[in-house]
């Protein structure tokens, strides 16, 4: 047997990495190819580099704050906010007018200006989702961007919040494609302390009810002052989604001790003076006047009060505790092995993640080197957002012409970075594998093919893009189609194309 | 000569040659149609349903005693609805809707994931059943056909053994007659696809024209009424609307979410027509939330919370409560409204008053309920 007709191959560019390219030499020995992207990975490449950083989108809504509190108490009219609650997925111009209308912030402007925010909003959305398609597109190391795509389901935010709606891209840029290959405990920290996230899940505003802040506000009771307190979101998505796992034997009182300990975790620029410290925008700031003073008692242990350390030191506890270790491990597993990962491979990438410390190249390699990762046929149907990736390398893109594959993707039912809820979108067959959801994928696939016209012919790409996998009942087909076109289509929406 | 037995007997014979082998029925009385409306991330019952004559209700919810966008509509004594679903209270004027107040699924925790995977398939703890609790009613379904899902991909609630299909507006120009007729070809020998694509080519032809549209509350009931209308379509819906975890600025952002719903429900009473009368539309979410407003102007998950029951063929113009009251020794663990209606009740009550499905065969639809009462009274007969 080839290099050429070896399935690893095939496994290796698809299952590993994004899908191959026309033309790209396919590697000689995969495993080791997907190792050496293990090192030397660049977290910001250009195209990432030149998007709008979490201090830039931070500012720009600081701003629209302060002028909305100034002509608030002027009387005028309130100023567009630089981006818009997102639209829901292929809604109309005139849809998104009649939501906005209902929208208090945006309600009471007139027409045109209500046009403009959409503008701006598909604006800074559509550049990060771009980017993200972009860099995934050129990547000179795939299986490193699928682990940054992973990682950002894991660690889900959705932007459609007013706060988060700039913030999208810079959670997955910022703090999560720097430490994909250190300690996992280095990379909770990251997105735990990044605005985001922050943001998203009502963390920036959490205020212990003993603390300074909470006291005096209790003292005041003064019905029209602003209501403070303690909001135990983000803790719970922690436990929850992030480490344990949510049969990881916690219980609602550890959610509220790690609240507890994690009041005063804010962003700069969101929180209005005086109650907090100023802080640089969009920077993280842990605001000491808010927190929690004690210590804090979280599954069995006992952590004293130190400010920000008590919360770095649960987080640090919990990302190298066991039940993250199964979590994390069969996370893993479904999404390199099978939906319902064999659970000797789950115990023994558990074993890894607990043995290392958490030490992610750790885990990959475990996984590299699990023969179940290397079984055929195809155990994986691509998710919308794999399979829009795997087609626009498989015609050879390197950059999009305009922002309608963004659009593509809500069709598709995946949106970049708009889950709808902090669990993520789910990684398994049943949740893709529709006859809708097929019947759109045809469709998106003939749209793709008829502008790659015939610069391809589908008849010898086949066999580059699916090396040892395609078969001849396949490869008949495709070359039956009516046109090269029609061709190129099906080879999109063949069995072997849409599974990995 | 052909009687009414021999009709019949066809009925059941064409019947079974379609979908399930052994289990034909004859078309029931009026032909009774079922939407089942999911609302994902936890919709604020006590903002929805405000027991306004409750003494603790004002002192609990702070600012949320007030919704935006005006007084709430006043529904009787103790319960005022959110004026944001507007028309779903001229529905309850008319006898056509109906609200359940101190609702719940079995789940006791507060995982938004977990507490929809209870709503979804109808068991009393996450994950423990591998199925839909509405594809389970199926077979029981006299001529339910294929239910179908107005989402791109199937939700819990109908996913298992029972065929279903999918069907979301989509802004996507359709693919060439040529083409999918070849793609059928290809996937003849892949079992998965060749299930899909078949459903899938079946749904395009009942959708017709209205399967063009673009995905708002507005289409999707549009779109739902336009299956649930043809002669020989689907007699069973199922919508989603997401965003009702409302956390933080929650005034703002329930109106928006009322309204949406809203929208749906009288998108659905306008598009079924004459068959609204047939029809009964139940909306229903993971879990309530928190009795008393958080820190941020929102509420945090919490436990019994509101549902919506409206159409024509409901018995409306009423709140269903077994109030348990909002004093901090009535509440749940202290912090929530307390369930005092099993959410499995109501399914069960609309399925048996929709489609004369006998009690004693709740059972194969909400297996770990021995004992469950469907509710009675709630679909006029």
């Amino acid at each position: 047997m080839t290099a050429q007709t070896d399935p690893a191959t095939a496994i290796a560019l698809n299952r590993f990495g994004l899908g191959a390219r026309p033309g790209d030499a396919p590697p000689a020995d995969p495993r080791r190819w997907l190792k050496a992207q293990m090192t030397g990975f660049e977290p910001r490449p250009p195209v990432i580099a030149n998007t709008p950083a979490s201090p830039e989108m931070a500012a720009e809504f600081r701003r629209y704050l302060v002028e909305t509190k100034l002509l608030k108490q002027n009387g005028a009219p309130l100023p567009p906010p630089p981006v818009r609650p997102a639209p829901a997925p292929g809604m109309t111009d005139a849809a998104m007018e009649a939501a906005d209308k209902d929208n208090p912030k945006l309600a009471g402007l007139p027409k045109e200006l209500r046009q403009d925010i959409r503008r701006m909003y598909r604006d800074s959305y559509a550049v990060q989702a771009t980017a993200r398609i972009e860099a995934a597109l050129v990547s000179p190391a795939p299986f490193a961007d699928r682990l940054a795509h992973f990682w950002a389901n894991h660690f889900a935010i959705s932007a459609d919040k007013l706060q988060t709606l700039g913030l999208g891209g810079t959670l997955e840029f910022e703090a999560i494609r720097p430490h994909l290959f250190g300690k996992f405990s280095d990379l909770v920290l990251a997105v735990e302390t990044h605005p985001a996230m922050l943001l998203y899940l009502d963390q920036a505003q959490s205020i212990g009810p003993e603390s300074f802040i909470g006291q005096r506000a209790a003292l005041r009771r003064n019905p029209k002052a602003k209501k403070v307190g303690l909001n135990e979101n983000l803790a719970r998505e922690i436990m929850e989604l992030h480490t344990l796992g949510v049969d990881g034997g916690y219980t609602q009182g550890d959610v509220q001790e790690l609240a507890r300990a994690l009041t005063g975790w804010s962003v700069g620029g969101f929180v209005r003076a005086p109650i907090g410290k100023e802080a640089p925008d969009g920077a993280f700031v842990f605001q000491e006047t808010w927190h929690e003073p004690g210590q804090r008692t979280l599954l069995g242990r006992k952590y004293r009060d130190g400010g920000f350390d008590q919360g770095r030191t649960i987080l640090a506890d919990l990302s190298v505790h066991p039940a993250t270790a199964h979590h994390i491990a069969t996370k893993l597993a479904r999404h390199f092995i099978a939906d319902t990962p064999p659970p000797a491979v789950v115990a023994r990438l558990a074993r890894v993640h607990v043995e290392s410390g958490g030490d992610l190249k750790a885990l990959y390699t475990a996984i590299i080197d699990s023969p179940e990762a290397w079984a055929t046929p195809e155990p994986k149907f691509k998710t919308p957002w794999e399979w829009t990736v795997s087609v626009m390398r498989g015609i050879g893109a390197r950059d999009l012409p305009d922002q309608k594959l963004v659009g593509v993707l809500s069709e598709l039912g995946q949106p970049v970075w708009r889950p709808g809820s902090p669990a993520g979108w789910d990684d398994i067959a049943s949740a893709w594998a529709a006859p809708d959801a097929l019947l759109r994928r045809v469709e998106v696939a003939q749209r793709i093919a008829a502008k790659v016209g015939d610069r391809l012919d589908a008849r010898t790409l086949a066999p580059q893009l699916l090396p040892g996998v395609l078969t001849p009942a396949t490869a008949t087909a495709i070359s039956r189609a009516g046109s090269p076109q029609d061709a190129l289509a099906m080879l999109f929406v063949s069995p072997e194309f849409l599974r990995r | 000569m052909i009687n009414r037995r021999t009709l019949i007997t066809r009925a059941a014979l064409a019947g079974a040659a379609l979908s399930m082998p052994g289990l034909a029925f004859a078309a029931a009385p009026g032909d009774r149609r079922f939407v089942f409306v999911i609302l994902r991330g936890a919709m604020d019952g006590l903002s929805t349903v405000l027991p306004v004559g409750d003494a603790s209700f004002r002192g609990l919810r702070g600012e949320l005693a007030d919704p935006a966008g005006g007084a709430p509509v006043k529904l009787d004594a103790m319960f005022a609805l959110h004026p944001a679903l507007a028309g779903t209270a001229a529905m309850y004027a008319s006898g056509e809707a109906l609200f359940i107040q101190a609702v719940a699924s079995p789940y006791r925790e507060r995982s938004h994931f977990d507490g929809q995977n209870v709503l979804e398939t109808g068991g009393t703890a996450a994950y423990a059943l591998s199925d839909g609790w509405l594809n389970r009613a199926l077979p029981l379904i006299p001529n339910s056909r294929e239910a179908v899902a107005i989402t791109a991909t199937v939700p819990m609630a109908l996913r298992g053994k029972a065929a279903v299909t999918s069907y979301a507006p989509s802004a996507l120009p359709p693919a060439s007659d040529d083409l999918l007729s070849r793609v059928a070809g290809m996937y003849a020998g892949d079992p998965q696809l060749h299930t899909l694509w078949s459903q899938a080519i079946d749904a395009k032809m009942l959708a017709g024209a209205d399967g063009d549209k673009r995905a708002n509350p507005e289409s999707l009931g549009k779109l739902a009424a336009t299956f649930l209308s043809k002669p020989d379509g689907p007699r069973i819906a199922v919508i989603e609307l997401q965003g009702w975890d409302t956390h933080a600025q929650q005034n703002g952002r329930l109106n928006t979410q009322l309204k949406q719903l809203d929208t749906l429900l009288v998108a659905l009473k306008t598009g079924l027509g004459p068959n609204w009368s047939k029809t009964a539309v139940l909306a229903a979410t993971e879990f309530g939330r928190t009795a008393a407003i958080n820190g941020t102007g929102g509420t945090d998950h919490g436990t019994g919370g509101a549902a919506i029951l409206a159409g024509g063929a409901v018995r409306g113009g009423r709140v269903v409560a077994d109030w348990p009251g909002l004093r901090g020794s009535d509440l749940y663990e202290n912090r929530d409204l307390k369930p005092t209606t099993d959410l499995r009740a109501v399914m069960a009550g609309v399925l048996a008053g929709q489609f004369g499905i006998d009690p004693g065969r709740m059972g194969a639809v909400f297996p770990n309920a021995p004992g469950l009462r469907p509710m009675d009274g709630l679909i006029r007969v």
